[in-house]
């Protein structure tokens, strides 16, 4: 289980987060959505200590990660897989060698690492890519080389950062079909962070709209699909009325 | 009110310069404390003595040879018709191995190596492939810096010898070919002052240069941020910095050890 309470992060004078509170039972996956700038991968670097929060307190699994020491921290991360934005390959690596950096890390040897190097490659479709370089791949290859790179230890937790931006949408429903897989596969706690509404209800039990540095609302992505609340409407319909100084052409385009 | 401007800015400044000093001496501690995470850093080591080492030499040994050329003629030049010249062999050697052939070594590496090490480093911090490390669990410290520190500190010397000798073999083979001095000469001009020290000292300058040059271009690159305008300012920054410490360390050693 992932919880926040009263988490607040700020840079110089650009508050991003405000007491964020925030829950993600274990085994579901939370998609958090929101607009450009609302501290959405903000939140899930603080998540992964990748930030050291403000104020406020920081759980994954009942470790308070908020005053974990540097070894306590990587201890919680050889547990949690994650999924950059653009997926964070190491340009001088071989993809199979990319995928297999958290296996070393994690002390497994010999053939057992090519053996799940492999597996995690099959399991994003990437199979006969180990000997090539990322700048041989495609965008959409790249993303699935981080996923593979963030699944191949088995981890408990997987966060997801923007996993679908910047890709068409036949590749985009491709790599929420492989999330939705892995969950169902592995049953790890997640939270997406992503702008694409379609991709957070087909993978996520549970939605959330972060907004002002706030958690705006919450809930399973029926129920937020049907909600007449004024800002998830605006969002949902991509009407910017609602947010100061923002106009938009109000047909929802 | 424009003292007050002045010396409001003059406080940013200090306080900034103390932060600097502040974040550099943390980095340094912290790359102190990874050099027991052997386990991480030394395979990868090997990799960084290629790459800062032996790809250095071709333009080390370039710069030496020409440095050695131009001091054996510039020497015949002043010398002739006051001092014996075989005092070219003496001036050739004393100033390659004290001053010019591990100064315009490290100067050069700086460029190379110390630039290299900031634009990668830099990079990798920019596109979060630290930050991937970090979320694998590795210390990006002993995967990233301490290698290459390593290997400066143990590639400068190595390539500065090869510079003394290029240096000297160039300063004998002019003054063999365009002067009129034989081997001998310039040989008993090399010998006549020679301290076994002289052959130590540079060595021991190469190794400090090579940890600065490695070490600022890791930290500036560590420090990365805004994009690839803030990886051409950490690098600009990195061989700037190394420049002048390198001059520094150079007068250091010279007060210490002379």
């Amino acid at each position: 289980m992932i919880r926040l309470a009263g988490v607040s992060k700020s840079f110089g004078d650009n508050h991003v987060l405000r007491g964020l509170d925030m829950t993600v039972d274990a085994g579901s996956t939370l998609a958090v959505l929101g607009r450009s700038g609302t501290g959405k991968s903000v939140l899930l670097r603080c998540v992964a200590r990748l930030l050291q929060v403000d104020e406020g307190s920081v759980e994954v699994d009942g470790r308070d990660m908020v005053s974990a020491t540097e070894e306590e921290v990587r201890e919680v991360r050889l547990r949690m897989g994650y999924v950059f934005q653009f997926a964070a390959l190491f340009d001088s690596l071989r993809i199979g060698e990319n995928v297999e950096l958290p296996l070393r890390r994690a002390g497994v040897v010999g053939d057992e690492v090519r053996r799940r190097t492999d597996e995690a490659l099959d399991k994003v479709g990437l199979q006969g890519t180990r000997d090539k370089f990322p700048a041989d791949l495609s965008g959409g290859m790249r993303k699935r080389a981080g996923i593979a790179r963030a699944i191949v230890s088995r981890p408990d937790i997987l966060l997801y950062d923007e996993p679908t931006s910047g890709l068409d949408p036949v590749t985009g429903a491709v790599i929420d079909g492989l999330m939705v897989r892995l969950k169902r596969e592995m049953g790890a706690t997640g939270i997406l962070i992503t702008h694409d509404i379609q991709s957070a209800f087909r993978v996520a039990d549970r939605v959330a709209l972060l907004n002002d540095g706030h958690l705006h609302a919450e809930g399973p992505p029926d129920d937020f699909r049907a909600s007449e609340d004024p800002l998830i409407r605006a969002f949902l319909e991509g009407r910017a009325e609602l947010w100061p100084g923002e106009t938009s052409t109000g047909d929802g385009a | 009110m424009q003292l007050t401007g002045a010396l409001a800015w003059v406080g940013r400044q200090a306080t900034a310069g103390l932060a600097l000093v502040g974040a550099a001496a943390q980095f340094v501690w912290t790359v102190v404390r990874s050099i027991g995470d052997i386990g991480t850093w030394g395979p990868l080591t090997a990799l960084q003595v290629r790459r800062i080492g032996i790809d250095s030499i071709p333009v080390a040994l370039f710069i030496a040879v020409f440095t050695g050329i131009v001091l054996a003629l510039q020497s015949s030049y002043t010398f002739t018709g006051i001092v014996p010249l075989y005092f070219v062999g003496v001036l050739v050697a004393k100033s390659v191995m004290l001053e010019l052939g591990p100064v315009l070594t490290g100067l050069a590496l700086a460029g190379r190596v110390g630039a290299n090490i900031a634009a990668e480093i830099g990079t990798m911090r920019v596109t979060e492939q630290i930050d991937a490390l970090e979320m694998m669990a590795w210390n990006p410290v002993s995967y990233l810096v301490v290698p290459r520190v390593v290997a400066g500190i143990i590639t400068f010397p190595i390539i500065t010898g090869l510079a003394l000798g290029a240096g000297i073999g160039a300063g004998w083979i002019t003054s063999i070919s365009l002067l009129d001095l034989s081997t001998q000469e310039f040989i008993r001009g090399v010998r006549m002052f020679y301290d076994p020290f002289d052959l130590r000292y540079p060595l021991i300058k190469a190794a400090s240069f090579g940890a600065v040059v490695t070490a600022v271009g890791a930290l500036n690159g560590y420090q990365t941020t805004g994009g690839a305008a803030g990886v051409g300012r950490a690098t600009t920054r990195a061989v700037v910095l190394s420049c002048m410490l390198i001059l520094v360390l150079d007068a250091l050693w010279a007060v210490l050890l002379l």
